[in-house]
């Protein structure tokens, strides 16, 4: 944080970093593509789109002190609304500009109705509740193929439109400067441009009247409303911005697989969403952001540890297989004892956390 | 941050590693042939997917020691084996991962739902595909010239049981369960057509999931309806618990599976009350084939029992040996030809493609438990087998007839 | 009426099940409020270490039940200390950190567990040999096996146990003072670390019995099986009221009754428009309206606004 004031007085240097930075964006696929692979650029791609989910999970968890477990159910829902209408599968394809908006303004209807009835509830009643939806949408999607076939089951749906705008299709190779962009390396771009906005927009809030009133309801529901603050439509609105961000992100991944199917919806999936908001630091954007970086590249890096032994050993000692998700467990619970608050915890929510706690643990029930 | 740092520096260690092997190698001697070979080795379905793995490692050192050259080069086979997780979305990483390491084929992935999105990538960089397991049918109707597989699809395989439930188990009255995964919903509802087509009421469908060990309440409002026969599109795992279920709750319907059933597992799960039950495996049985016995042989010794798909895997990776010969070449787009075009005897069958990609004719025996073994009744499916008549049930006497 | 009855059966014994996997998460939340998301990788490895022992004896000439006694004799005192290792690294350290720095090393612990198993015992499913008796009795037309009627006594036994230990004796009033604040207990002499321990280790053993039970009813154990099972238990738990000793049991009850009917009769109840499929969404609906009108489930105390 220091580093960051001591930035904000020399705009100078702050200049130079905010041009290196984006510089550095600006040319990530091409140096992961020939510095690493083009799979990295892939796994990029899906760092972006984490984010996205990440950051509006921030928005209810981190932000509004709501804990969500069935966060996945927006992006299924944003995916889900997306591939039905762009696929052959009901005969629609509505252009990409259209179901963007379409997509998040459908999942905020949704985290709204999803939100309503747990108002009441609080810490794990909540979570159980939320998990409950998650599961009962992706129930829903797994079985809506009969007795009307509205979502194919668990067969999914198949063939859907790549993002384009107009003609300009991002799953083509295209040539711009004489330089060759890929597919992967197009979808890097657009996600990107919504990462930021994003971040823009989580920013915004955070620091807004709005920010102020969740961080309130956070605290000390019962002190927030005596404060005047409509909890119940603080707690709604949080529900539906992190739904509609959900929302966009299902829908670029519908539009970035071309193929989506129930099982991506998971429990297991919402879990390693709150993981990495927690991990990084909750309420924190770029706490959640290092979070997301750190969970998506790690069980990929952590496929090379067979060519990694060969190097270390001059043979395979242990099947890679059996120790990646090993040691991306032991990794999680590293962190979390090094680090409680998180990596780049928020200073605020730190503060916060420590008064619950007392205050839960009086009221807790008991055994 | 110290932390993270390690983390960052781990990755890049790792990353470098990498780089090491990610280029293309030729030893001294000759050319090294990658087939990446992708299945979930993590996860619930873990135990299947390793059994991909080494089937196809199996056939991958078979082939390595019979010392092959191939294009005027002795070529040296290397297996790439990745964890797909069952999931679809690092199906594609895994995908674009085998494609930057030029792979010269793919064998995999196992889940319908990991193979087709994993397809795309596969066709966009010219890499053939062949599926050990993927079952759903729109994976071949992509239009995707390279994705083949060794395994029928469900309406190949879900026809056939519907047909045998209604003409050979005679059943009038049936009752369908599936686990609502796109393999165990994809075969009960082609079940569903044909036995429906073949003029059998269906009573009730009813469902699980593939996570599920307790099945008495579905079970017991099948009891209800007293079905001849109970069928289930889904797998050993849950097979096995639902068939003792069913016995404990008296209902005594013979049971009706597809190959996840068809497994050595199962009869393990269902102990005594497995006797008398049913299953498909897709092909031929692998003791009429020629080296399946041999082959059966030898992967028992290196990796224990089968569970299911192995022997698929180790087909998938011959036939693509088999077609790389033939064509004298490892190049995907000289080989590919030679491929579509295939005949071959695998040891679940005899291999050859139609123009979809999927396995031709889509012959399939059924077998049926009797003294704690699967015994094949008969084969059935459109294309003759090479040993067609020596199948037991072929002169029209019902199996059944016995009843149990 | 039999299907009726059979139904009710069905969901009686599956709701034993959930009920003595639920004491385990409901004994901890009591205590520390913190959900051991590992509890139902605890019920597994129990479970696995019973089965290596079980299949290891079961070619001898010992009778079943002693081979089965055996098994559990070796994979409780196994789970106890995992109980107790568990508590030890993942969440002692983390007491008073963020609530849900705990969470997150919860579900570290459990995928270290996973696969862990995975690496002993492999990939594949492990079958439980045919030692205990299954015939099943009929009565009125409904079918119940020996194992079901023992499964149901021995959550209800257990139940009653527990009961005794926390509201009858010195240990479970230190339980329940430290359950109430911590912070008091320890000034009035409750040493607080050993109390949690035992919670953790009691509820370890009882993980134990529960996987055992779990292998041996549905005839096969595996490593992943602890996610799912552990899932609904917690269900159960929050249902009956998280950190309610009868909470637990009957929200495990209610649980698998529910689920028992909702698979059985849902089809009628929609005309048909809902079948079995849907028997997790009844079950999930039938949790969140309960949790709208009694916010800490069934039996939990009523959390007053804080003041």
């Amino acid at each position: 944080m220091s580093r960051w004031e001591k930035l904000k007085r020399n705009p100078r240097a702050a200049w130079a970093a905010f041009i290196l930075i984006a510089v550095l964006l600006a040319v990530l696929p091409f140096l992961a593509d020939t510095l690493l692979s083009r799979s990295w650029v892939r796994i990029i791609d899906f760092v972006l789109l984490y984010i996205i989910l990440a950051l509006g999970l921030n928005i209810v968890v981190g932000f509004a002190g709501l804990l969500d477990l069935g966060y996945v159910a927006f992006f299924a829902v944003g995916a889900y609304l997306y591939a039905l209408l762009a696929s052959p599968h009901f005969g629609i394809h509505l252009p990409f500009w259209a179901l963007l908006p379409l997509g998040a303004g459908v999942t905020c209807i949704f985290g709204v109705l999803l939100g309503a009835p747990t108002l009441r509830l609080r810490g794990d009643y909540l979570a159980i509740v939320t998990l409950g939806f998650g599961e009962i949408i992706r129930i829903f999607l797994n079985n809506l193929n009969a007795p009307i076939n509205i979502t194919n089951g668990p067969q999914g749906v198949n063939k859907i439109d790549p993002v384009s705008f107009g003609g300009f299709s991002l799953n083509q190779s295209h040539q711009l400067f004489d330089i060759n962009f890929p597919s992967v390396h197009n979808y890097y771009y657009l996600f990107l441009a919504l990462t930021i906005l994003v971040i823009f927009i989580s920013m915004r809030l955070q620091d807004s009247r709005i920010g102020r009133a969740w961080v309130a309801v956070r605290e000390d529901e019962v002190a927030a409303k005596a404060m005047g603050i409509n909890t119940r439509n603080i707690k709604l609105l949080a529900f539906a911005m992190g739904a509609s961000f959900g929302g966009v992100g299902g829908g670029l991944f519908a539009g970035f697989q071309g193929f989506i199917s129930p099982e991506s919806f998971t429990l297991i999936e919402s879990i390693m969403i709150l993981c990495m908001v927690v991990l990084g630091g909750m309420g924190n954007i770029a706490g959640v952001v290092l979070g997301v970086v750190l969970l998506v590249v790690l069980p990929e890096a952590l496929r090379y540890i067979g060519p990694f032994e060969q190097a270390l050993f001059g043979r395979v000692i242990v099947d890679p297989a059996d120790l990646r998700m090993l040691i991306f467990g032991l990794a999680l619970i590293l962190v979390m004892l090094f680090r409680p608050a998180g990596l780049l915890p928020s200073t605020i929510r730190k503060r916060e956390f420590e008064a619950e706690d007392e205050v839960e643990a009086q009221n807790g029930a008991r055994a | 941050m110290k932390l993270s740092h390690a983390f960052a520096l781990t990755i890049l260690a790792a990353t470098l590693g990498l780089q090491g092997c990610g280029k293309e190698q030729t030893t001294s001697s000759g050319l090294v042939v990658k087939i990446g070979s992708v299945a979930p080795l993590t996860g619930p379905q873990a135990h299947l997917g390793k059994d991909n793995d080494n089937g196809a490692r199996l056939a991958i050192e078979e082939v390595n020691a019979q010392n092959l050259v191939i294009g005027g080069k002795k070529v040296h086979f290397e297996l790439i084996s990745e964890d797909d997780q069952a999931d679809p979305k690092t199906a594609t990483i895994v995908a674009q991962k085998l494609v930057d390491q030029k792979v010269n084929a793919v064998i995999g992935h196992l889940n319908s739902g990991a193979t087709i999105p994993a397809s795309k990538i596969y066709h966009d960089a010219g890499v053939v595909q062949i599926s050990p397991s993927a079952t759903a049918i729109p994976y071949t109707q992509q239009g995707f010239k390279n994705a083949f597989r060794v395994m029928t699809n469900d309406e190949q395989q879900g026809k056939v049981l519907g047909e045998f439930a209604v003409k050979q188990m005679a059943a009038k009255k049936i009752a369908i369960i599936d686990d609502r995964t796109a393999y165990g919903q994809g075969l009960a509802d082609q079940f569903e057509k044909a036995a429906k087509a073949g003029g059998a009421e269906i009573l009730a469908r009813e469902y699980t999931t593939d996570r599920a060990t307790d099945f008495l309440a579905i079970l017991t409002t099948i009891k209800g309806g007293q079905p001849d026969v109970v069928f289930y599109g889904g797998m050993d795992a849950q097979a096995g618990p639902m068939v003792k279920q069913m016995r404990s709750l008296g209902l005594n319907a013979k049971f009706l599976g597809g190959d996840g059933t068809q497994s050595r597992e199962f009869i393990k799960i269902a102990g005594a009350d497995a006797e008398g039950v049913t299953a498909s495996t897709p092909g031929l049985p692998m003791e009429k084939m020629p080296g399946g016995s041999g082959f059966l042989k030898k992967f028992e010794s290196k990796y224990g029992k089968i569970q299911i798909y192995a022997p698929y895997a180790y087909d998938a990776a011959m036939t693509l040996v088999d077609a790389m010969k033939k064509a004298d070449s490892v190049d995907p787009a000289k080989y590919l030809p030679v491929l579509a075009q295939i005949r071959r005897n695998g040891v679940t069958g005899p291999i050859a493609f139609d123009a979809k990609g999927d396995v031709k004719g889509g012959a399939v025996t059924l077998y049926q438990v009797k003294g704690g073994n699967w015994v094949p009744l008969q084969t059935m499916g459109q294309e003759a087998p090479p040993a067609a008549d020596a199948s037991p049930a072929a002169d029209g006497k019902s199996p059944f007839s016995a009843g149990y | 009426m039999d299907i009726f009855l059979q139904q009710i059966i069905n969901g009686i014994v599956l709701g034993s099940v959930y009920a003595l996997v639920a004491l385990g998460y409901t004994m901890v939340y009591g205590i520390l409020g913190l959900i051991n998301f590992a509890h139902g990788e605890v019920v597994m490895i129990g479970a696995m270490v019973a089965l290596a022992v079980i299949n290891a004896l079961s070619g001898t000439a010992l009778p079943g039940p002693v081979i089965v006694l055996l098994g559990l004799m070796v994979a409780m005192p196994t789970c106890m200390a995992l109980g107790y290792g568990i508590e030890r690294i993942a969440y002692r350290p983390l007491r008073h950190a963020p609530r849900l720095a705990a969470l997150i090393t919860a579900i570290g612990v459990s995928i270290v567990l996973q696969n862990s198993a995975m690496i002993i015992w492999g990939r594949q499913y492990i079958t439980f040999p045919p030692l205990l008796p299954s015939k099943p009795h009929f009565v009125a037309g409904a079918a119940i096996s020996d194992l079901q009627i023992f499964i149901v006594l021995l959550a209800a036994l257990i139940m009653v146990g527990l009961l005794f230990l926390v509201h009858r004796t010195r240990l479970g009033r230190a339980m329940r003072a430290t359950a109430q604040n911590a912070e008091v207990a320890g000034l009035m002499g409750v040493n607080i670390n050993t109390i949690i321990s035992i919670t953790f280790i009691v509820g370890s053993a009882l993980a134990a019995v529960a996987g055992l039970m779990v292998s041996g009813y549905y005839g096969l154990a595996h490593y992943y099986m602890g996610f799912s099972l552990g899932l609904k238990a917690f269900t159960a738990a929050v249902l009956g009221g998280i950190g309610n000793l009868g909470g637990a049991m009957l929200g495990g009850l209610l649980l698998g009754i529910i689920e028992s009917l909702g698979a059985g009769y849902i089809g009628q109840l929609t005309g048909g428009f809902l079948g079995s499929n849907y028997q997790d969404v009844f079950a999930f609906f039938v949790l969140i309206l309960v949790l709208v009108f009694r916010p800490s489930g069934l039996l939990g105390e009523r959390i007053a606004e804080r003041a």
